[in-house]
């Protein structure tokens, strides 16, 4: 139990490191999409949902799943889409003539 | 699938996310970082439907096909000045699945355990309390965006007390049912007593501290996320709500420091309350009877038309006009006739961290031309005009040199070092920060009235006819 918690606090405190390495490095000119696009990123939240759904056994514990891996879902699939949306904008553009 | 194979695959999703994240560093790669990280997402997904503590499917794909659609309609249908408030649901809908998520699992606890074991116990308590605060502070933050609630800041006598109290009584509940002291009947009233602590804790601060507000509700739902990683056990839970977490810190600090107000005074200071204050310092005193000089749009179209180099200073006030394909026509003039064209934008300049230069780059402004705050600063000098559209509070030489000022010391755009000043402007109301702006009664500005978008729609015109 205890080495599992060690484990995960590893994981935790390395990830806090990149996070910021790789996070400091984005302009500002796209720190809109950074945004959105993190935030699509916590959708994995989903993987969550998913499971305590996959393993509800009673009415209102599906319920509340349900709900979860919908708002995991929309939270997933419109981060992305608005994200590449914004960033298709910001693609450089071929000369049209 | 064996939990080992599974436990890889989180760890290759977890490599694409930061590899994707690192592709966001430059507009040239900026869009295949996002696929990469979708395709970890992707990876992750599949590879979760395949674990065997999962039961039925049905439950599963109804609940992602509704949501992937109802997510996927919102993202193609949102205009980029909604973006802020688009941001804000997907936040929202995050943190209430990170809410609902640890809630599940401390029902389960309750059921199969006879007591909370205490690591999971305390991750799951933070993973509720973030996920449901982040939930509904979006909430809010969305409603004041879409203006449902009104943007200013909604105050009332004894409110921080009625928060403080508020989360004592939260931080109470959750060492109770952590200690199995109580059970699941006090873990119900702790998740609605956090939800509350969502709404009241947004209320008080103002539109104009939205970019703030969203970034750090950005890290929260990471950081919820992370803590349902703990209690679930599962890695890239972990690393990617840390990810977010660290995203949405960096960028609530760089927000305060762009208004140099700390992060205490932004939350709690209910900043662009009322209305202004009654006590005006000295130097706002002098200022009153003084008068601003009127532009037509012939002479601001013929300092335009015959400069050699024109800064374009950006506010929200533009995005309000709608007048972003406005400005990008009239740039386009200009620099057919010889005329360099820069944009000057101000981190604060949108409604979130880097909203601005989403808005400019739908109007097809080249993002070479969009300069921040350190690189434009010294090339005001050199300008012939700076055009000021719609912004006030960011060109406010107060906050170089009034210390009374409520805006001292917050770094700003040199507007006032420009040959000339053009200001375009609908009356002469303050900006957000309540407070009159002595660069409109200097010498060398002029201000233009109107709405934004007509006002360079005529601009365009005469600018042409030069």
């Amino acid at each position: 139990m205890i080495d599992a918690l060690l484990t995960d606090l590893t994981v935790f405190a390395l990830a806090i490191f990149v996070g910021y390495e790789v996070i400091s490095k984005v302009p500002v000119i796209l720190h809109t999409p950074l945004m959105s696009g993190t935030n699509a990123i916590h959708g994995i939240v989903l993987v969550g949902a998913m499971l305590v759904l996959g393993a509800a056994d009673s009415p209102i514990t599906r319920v509340l799943g349900f709900v979860a891996v919908f708002l995991g879902a929309v939270n997933v699939v419109g981060g992305f889409l608005v994200t590449d949306r914004m960033l298709h904008m910001f693609v450089p553009k071929r000369e049209n003539k | 699938m064996s939990p080992t194979a599974i436990h890889a695959a989180y760890i290759v999703s977890s490599i694409l996310f930061i590899v994707g994240l690192k592709q966001l560093s430059s507009p040239k790669t900026a869009r295949n970082g996002n696929l990469t990280a979708g395709v970890g997402m992707l990876l992750a997904l599949a590879v979760t439907l395949l674990d065997r503590q999962i039961l039925s499917f049905p439950l599963i794909f109804a609940a992602l096909v509704l949501g992937s659609g109802v997510g996927a309609v919102a993202a193609r249908r949102v205009a980029m000045t909604d973006m802020p408030q688009m941001v804000a649901l997907f936040n929202g809908s995050g943190g209430g699945a990170a809410a609902l998520v640890s809630a599940l699992e401390m029902a389960h606890i309750f059921r199969t355990e006879p007591r909370v074991p205490a690591d999971a116990g305390v991750s799951i308590v933070l993973g509720a309390l973030i996920g449901s605060v982040s939930f509904s502070g979006s909430i809010v933050a969305w409603a004041k965006l879409q203006g449902v609630l009104g943007e200013r800041a909604t105050t009332y006598p004894g409110q921080k007390l009625v928060n403080l109290l508020l989360l004592i009584a939260i931080l109470v509940l959750a060492v109770l049912v952590v200690s199995n002291h109580a059970g699941l009947g006090a873990f119900v009233v702790f998740l609605v007593a956090c939800l509350v602590l969502g709404v009241l804790a947004v209320l008080p601060i103002g539109g104009g501290d939205m970019p703030v507000v969203i970034s750090l509700l950005n890290s929260f739902t990471g950081l919820a996320t992370a803590a349902t990683g703990f209690a679930l056990h599962n890695v890239v839970l972990i690393i990617s709500g840390t990810l977010v977490g660290a995203s949405g810190t960096l960028l609530t600090y760089l927000m305060c420091k762009a208004m140099n107000r700390p992060i205490t005074n932004v939350l709690f200071g209910a900043f662009g309350g009322g209305p202004a204050k009654a006590a005006v310092g000295g130097r706002e005193a002098a200022l009153q009877g003084a008068t601003v000089r009127e532009a037509t749009v012939e002479d601001v179209a013929t300092m335009l038309g015959y400069g050699q180099l024109v800064i374009v200073v950006p506010g929200y006030g533009l995005a309000v006009a709608q007048a972003q394909h406005a400005v990008r026509e009239l740039a386009d003039m200009l620099k057919k006739r010889g005329v360099s064209v820069k944009y000057a934008i101000h981190p604060v300049a949108g409604r979130m961290p880097g909203h601005m230069n989403v808005l400019l780059a739908e109007a097809n402004v080249p993002y070479e031309e969009l300069y921040d705050l350190d690189q434009i600063n010294p090339e005001f000098e050199r300008a012939d005009v700076a055009l000021v559209v719609g912004a006030n509070d960011v060109v406010n030489p107060a906050a170089r040199t009034d210390t009374s000022s409520p805006i001292y010391g917050m770094p700003i755009l040199d507007a006032d070092k420009a040959k000339h000043i053009v200001i375009l402007k609908r009356s002469m109301k303050p900006g957000f920060a309540g407070i009159e702006n002595e660069l409109f009664y200097d010498p060398k500005a002029m201000m233009l009235f109107g709405d934004a978008k007509e006002s360079i729609s005529k601009l365009v015109v005469a600018v042409k006819s030069l």
